[in-house]
């Protein structure tokens, strides 16, 4: 167990030195590690404190964002197929940060732009309890979660395709996508307290969600606050999947793939999949991250194309173990 | 020393009667064919021009273009105008230019320019199709001697273009051509045509001048690149991109006029 942690977290460090280390500049290692650190050689510093730090800190933000979210998620609705991109979180977060984008409230109070989609990963997930509930069917879910995707999906097109900027609507790729060229250590300061404060109701959800895999009655007689569970999941889920969507676009599978992959590691029980989810996630995006600048830097490369490359086929072998075991 | 710059328009040119068998019915469906027909075609030749002619945004001539009937560049809109001649650029709306075609209007498809060298050439193409040759080959006269004039050497202020997206133009393309006419080197010349710049390596390639485009209304993520703080750290003086910059006519003067001015 310790050991699956320990290997997750040094897989983590290792990426992000990966992430800081590679770009389409090709600086020296020992020149980089210089400039990062005491700020030696003007341009190069420039380089790794305002261009490649905030990427490799956005990586590991955004993916154990997503990855804590899929598995909170999953253990909540005991249901393997949530994942906050299939379920319309981050469509629905990407909406609210189109429209805060779009109508200037962005530009006229920074904080609007976390906050507007916060509002739409909070509609997404009530929604989405609302629609399937606890115990809806797998079914049930995944048609909830079409629904709110494509329509959320739909309407940032339209606001995208109805602005005045000629660039706007060639964004829509972008907010479908997700990536992470050329974000700022602005983006992290706005998102970082959102994302911590996320990630704490989510991790402190794990006594609960282990109580909840024997039944909610079983869960309530263990002094389990059912509703209480509720209301921080969906705050959770909405402050870390809204703030990771306002900066990176909605980059979808991340949820799904880290804790499926990492649950026969450390096995079922949601307190120890929460953590290694995020840890997860965290890699998975950094590795992404660092492939889209490897494979093509000059083209800006969508996160969620690699990740869905990843991502897609798993969830088709996922469907598959599944039916072998109705 | 400038004189096209300073002339009110070009009116004077615009006396004179069309040759022979010139077309009587011209529309023109693309930016740089409506400013250089607007230039050259006689009274009452010119029946429409584009939509974007008008745009403050995109065209050098938006003021003039007021006084000409606009077009949204669909083939039933154009077929409807009865036109003797469409003028389009290369790559103006394929289907659109190829239907009209096919409907028996003839067309005349015009390549952008992509040097100071090729305004000659466009201006000449277009007083041949319009049978304006005189005033073409008056205005190019103009146009020539103007650059002469205005033209510096190139200096050591190295400049990088740098607009939505990173995008940024190498050797072989207008907006170098009007860099070098200003006196800047740019830096980018070892690239030909455009493409996208990674932030980092513009950083890397030190600059000493930003020459960037003029947001537009409404946000966008691509523009938001312009504003990193990493920009801002280097605090280079900066210059803008304009509609003067994009076509092959004379307003390109203009943008090496502006640019120098912004340069001093």
């Amino acid at each position: 167990m310790i050991r699956v942690f320990a290997g997750l977290g040094a897989l983590v460090l290792l990426l992000f030195a990966a992430s800081l280390l590679i770009g389409p500049a090709g600086l020296p290692v020992s020149d980089s590690i210089d400039a990062l650190f005491r700020g030696e050689g003007e341009a190069i510093t420039l380089v790794m404190r305002e261009i490649r730090l905030p990427r490799a800190l956005l990586a590991v933000m955004v993916g154990a964002s997503l990855g804590l979210s899929g598995a909170a998620l999953q253990g909540y609705l005991r249901n393997p197929l949530a994942e906050p991109g299939l379920i319309g979180v981050s469509g629905s977060a990407a909406l609210g940060a189109v429209l805060a984008i779009q109508s200037g409230l962005a530009a006229a109070f920074a904080l609007a732009l976390p906050l507007a989609a916060l509002g739409g990963a909070v509609g997404a997930v009530v929604l989405i309890l609302l629609l399937a509930g606890p115990r809806g069917s797998a079914l049930t879910l995944i048609l909830a979660g079409i629904a709110i995707s494509a329509l959320a999906g739909a309407c940032t097109s339209l606001v995208l395709n109805l602005s005045p900027n000629p660039f706007a609507a060639s964004e829509i790729v972008f907010w479908l996508l997700g990536s992470l060229a050329d974000r700022s250590m602005q983006h992290v300061g706005l998102v970082a307290p959102f994302m911590a404060a996320g990630t704490i109701a989510l991790l402190s959800l794990g006594r609960g969600l282990d109580a909840l895999t024997l039944g909610e009655d079983a869960a309530a007689a263990l002094g389990i606050d059912l509703a209480r569970l509720r209301l921080m999941l969906i705050l959770g889920v909405a402050a870390t999947v809204g703030a990771a969507t306002a900066v990176a676009g909605s980059i979808g599978f991340v949820g799904l793939v880290a804790p499926h992959v990492l649950r026969r590691a450390v096995g079922a029980k949601p307190s120890r999949v929460l953590p290694a989810s995020a840890l997860g996630g965290a890699a998975m995006v950094l590795a992404a991250d660092i492939a889209v600048r490897l494979i093509a830097p000059e083209r800006d490369l969508k996160l969620g194309v690699l990740i869905a490359l990843v991502g897609a086929p798993f969830f088709l072998r996922l469907i598959l173990t599944q039916r072998r075991e109705m | 020393m400038c004189t096209f710059l300073g002339a009110p328009a070009m009116g004077e040119f615009l006396g004179a009667p069309t040759i022979g068998d010139a077309p009587q019915r011209v529309v023109s469906l693309n930016l740089c064919t409506d400013q250089l027909a607007m230039l050259l075609a006689a009274p009452g030749q010119l029946i429409s021009v584009s939509r974007l002619a008008s745009d403050p945004r995109s065209s050098a001539m938006a003021r003039q273009a007021a006084s000409w009937p606009r077009n949204a560049g669909q083939a039933e809109e154009i077929f409807l105008l009865n036109p003797d001649l469409v003028l389009a650029g290369r790559y103006t709306a394929r289907a659109t230019v190829s239907m009209l075609e096919r409907l028996g209007i003839p067309v005349q498809r015009f390549d952008p320019a992509s040097g100071l060298d090729e305004v000659p050439d466009r201006i000449a193409k277009m007083g041949e199709v319009l049978g304006r040759e005189a005033a073409a080959t008056a205005l190019i006269a103009r146009f020539e001697a103007d650059l002469l004039s205005l033209r510096y050497e190139v200096g050591t202020v190295r400049a990088a273009i740098y607009q939505a997206n990173g995008y940024t133009l190498g050797s072989g393309t207008m907006a170098a051509d009007i860099m070098e006419a200003a006196g800047l080197r740019n830096l980018m010349a070892d690239r030909p045509g455009g493409g996208r710049l990674p932030l980092e390596l513009l950083v890397m390639r030190a600059p000493d001048m930003l020459i960037t485009s003029t947001p537009y209304p409404g946000a966008s993520r691509s523009e938001e690149i312009l504003s990193h703080p990493v920009l801002q750290a280097m605090a280079l003086p900066r210059a803008n991109t304009g509609p003067d910059w994009i076509c092959g006519t004379p307003y390109v003067l203009r943008a090496i006029r502006d640019l120098q001015e912004a340069a001093r």
